[in-house]
């Protein structure tokens, strides 16, 4: 067990080292001055050189991203935080956290503030939303898939696979701008953004009905088919004949054999699920106005704030990275025919 | 199903022709040999009217089709005029209102008094070219990387499925707007994000299914004929995967013409006067208050299409799982 951890751990953390060094090129190797791109076009010529010599921003590749990983893993103070840059450039970067931490994703250029000031507030806003939304995800999901695959090809099995497919096909975007269009144009009952502020009339949690609602519908159509899928494999096998044969009630049947053993696969979907969340997340929170996460990576990517943009980024990556880590050992946890290696 | 049939008619007729010694085997009567063909078992083509959900996809997927391709010859207005006299009611200019519904608008009009019908049709013509046109060059790159995965195995397949594995951690709208961002929007990068962030998926599929025909019978022949890796590859093996490979290129495309729909949605997407669906439903937010037939109506198209397709790959799965 242990040894399969540590085996884990290890293409965890080497996952994260590649994939972060995609992150640094896909923002920071693109064409154009990189000190340009975070100063802004009304920068100085001399204050974009003073940055391409003073901070190493004419350094190779490379050496650019050795220094950025260190100063994110707190092996080195952020050299920006030096007073004499500040000056240099007429700004003043200050971190009450220190320049040396653990987690250090340096200056938003374009907010000009530390990153870490900005980010943490907007993710768990988006924390909240994205929570709620998986908590009724997961039951839904089971519930209907659990029926469905009960018995395949009566009028219930149809219906809902029909619906599922029909869930699959209404993507974000489109699904929220209709329920906008039926709750807050036509009936009025709920707000049509989610600002978060209760300044519109709204309270809060009314705000939250209408994201949550895009999100949930989109996402358990996937996984309502899968759970079915997977059920009605389940049902068909021996032991669920001999558990009825038996003359166990079909309620204990199902609870005690089926669910347990359909559980198996869509474990991991729903763990992956996570990770399309995320981008759905990024599109509902548009849709609807929502201070998060979403909203500010978009942002981030429209300004240019390079540093915005590379802190999100990997924010959601270990986020993504970690859920696969936990699906993998769950599953290999449920599964008794795959050993922990 | 999995090897090629011998063709035992001709065999034996090249027997009988290349020796002139009288044997009963010439005397037998040849028709008989000819006359039995193998009866070829239907393929998905030919079996697809048994499924009311494919015909029911293909249906719509055709409707929109139509609508695109005779778009040009329509009697529908230019996508791009602007009407103003939709918009500015002539007794007062100082009021705008919103154009309904009407003879020659059949949709009505946007808030810029652009034909909403023609801009719809245009729309489906965009999306209808880009989305398959990405799918398809995903494919091109995913099918043989997933092929040498799962041929070759050990560090060809360490190597491809790591590098998969790295992106597909990403979440995938995230990739998209730091890719569309950084290299700008337009057709062709469009179609290069896309096969950036599918690709992956699909050489995972491949790379499975694979897997699972290696062992075979057909391709341990195959291998003792001495026919080559590729020809192994791509004409014995990637022909048998094809139920699956139909399944998940048709959810494919469905998935493109949303993940099209929502960089036009976010701004990512083709530059502004293009009628694209996504950017529709963008302009439209912005007075959906009090005209939202601006938005649900592009996003009607969206979801239909994606429907359709969603519909024919169910319909194919369940035919090819009976193949």
């Amino acid at each position: 067990m242990l040894k399969y951890l540590s085996k884990k751990f290890i293409s965890v953390i080497a996952t994260l080292l590649v994939a972060s060094f995609v992150v640094f090129a896909l923002t920071e190797m693109t064409p154009g001055s990189v000190a340009r791109k975070k100063l802004g076009q009304f920068a100085l010529q001399s204050q974009v050189d003073f940055m391409d010599e003073q901070l190493g921003y004419n350094d190779p590749f490379y050496q650019r991203y050795v220094r950025w990983l260190g100063i994110l893993v707190g092996a080195m103070p952020d050299p920006i935080q030096d007073p004499k840059v500040g000056e240099a450039l007429g700004r003043s970067f200050v971190d009450k956290r220190g320049a040396q931490y653990f987690g250090n994703f340096g200056f938003s250029f374009q907010s000009n503030q530390p990153v870490n000031d900005i980010i943490w507030k907007k993710l768990a806003n988006t924390g909240i939303l994205a929570g709620i939304s998986f908590a009724l995800i997961v039951p839904i999901s089971i519930f209907f898939g659990m029926l469905a695959g009960m018995r395949e090809g009566s009028w219930y099995d149809r219906t809902i696979s029909v619906g599922g497919i029909v869930a699959t096909s209404l993507p974000e975007f489109a699904l929220g701008v209709f329920l906008v269009a039926i709750f807050s144009t036509g009936l009025g009952w709920l707000p049509g953004g989610s600002p978060l502020s209760a300044g519109g009339g709204w309270p809060i949690w009314t705000q939250f009905v209408m994201p949550v609602m895009v999100l949930v519908i989109y996402d358990s159509g996937y996984v309502i088919r899968m759970v079915r899928g997977s059920m009605t494999e389940v049902m068909a096998s021996n032991y669920i004949r001999t558990a009825i044969l038996k003359g166990m009630t079909m309620p204990r049947v199902v609870t005690r054999h089926g669910l347990r053993n359909a559980m198996i696969a869509p474990f991991t979907v729903m763990m992956l699920q996570l990770n399309f969340l995320i981008s759905g997340v990024v599109v509902t929170e548009m849709i609807f106005n929502f201070p998060g996460f979403g909203q500010l990576l978009l942002k981030a990517s429209l300004e240019k704030d390079v540093q915005m943009i590379e802190a999100a980024t990997l924010i959601s990556l270990v986020f993504a990275i970690m859920t696969q880590f936990i699906s993998d050992i769950g599953y290999a946890l449920l599964n008794p025919r795959i050993g922990l290696r | 199903m999995n090897s090629p049939s011998p063709n035992l008619s001709s065999d034996t007729a090249n027997i009988t022709t290349d020796s002139n010694i009288t044997s009963p085997m010439n005397q037998l009567p040849r028709r008989e040999f000819e006359g039995q063909k193998l009866k070829k078992a239907p393929n998905l083509i030919q079996k697809l009217p048994q499924s009311g959900a494919a015909m029911t996809g293909l249906g719509i997927i055709f409707f929109w089709v139509i609508l695109a391709v005779l778009a040009p010859i329509l009697p529908i207005p230019s996508p791009l005029e602007q009407m103003t006299e939709l918009i500015y009611s002539s007794s007062d200019p100082a009021s705008v209102s919103n154009p309904l519904p009407q003879a020659g608008h059949w949709l009505g009009a946007d808030s810029k008094g652009r034909d909403m019908l023609s801009r719809l049709i245009w729309g489906a013509q965009t999306v209808l070219w880009v989305a398959p046109l990405a799918a398809f060059f995903a494919y091109l790159v995913g099918v043989p990387l997933g092929l040498l995965a799962g041929y070759y195995g050990k560090w060809v397949d360490q190597l491809i499925s790591r590098i998969c594995d790295i992106i597909l951690s990403f979440p995938i709208i995230i990739l998209y707007v730091i890719l569309i961002s950084a290299i700008g929007s337009s057709l062709w990068n469009i179609v290069i994000a896309v096969i950036l962030t599918a690709s992956p998926g699909i050489a995972r599929i491949v790379r499975g299914l694979t897997l699972e025909q290696r062992p075979l019978d057909y391709i341990a022949a195959a291998k003792l004929r001495r026919e080559n890796d590729l020809y192994v590859m791509f004409i014995e093996i990637l022909p048998n995967c094809r139920g699956p490979l139909i399944t998940d290129f048709c959810l494919r495309i469905g998935y493109t013409i949303i993940t099209v729909g929502i960089l036009g949605f976010l701004g990512l997407g083709l530059p502004p006067p293009n009628p694209d669906w996504g950017s529709m439903i963008r302009d439209g937010t912005g007075v959906i208050s009090t005209f939202p037939l601006m938005s649900i109506i592009p996003a009607m198209a969206v979801i239909t299409l994606v429907l359709g397709f969603n519909l024919l790959a169910d319909g194919v799965r369940e035919l090819s799982m009976t193949d």
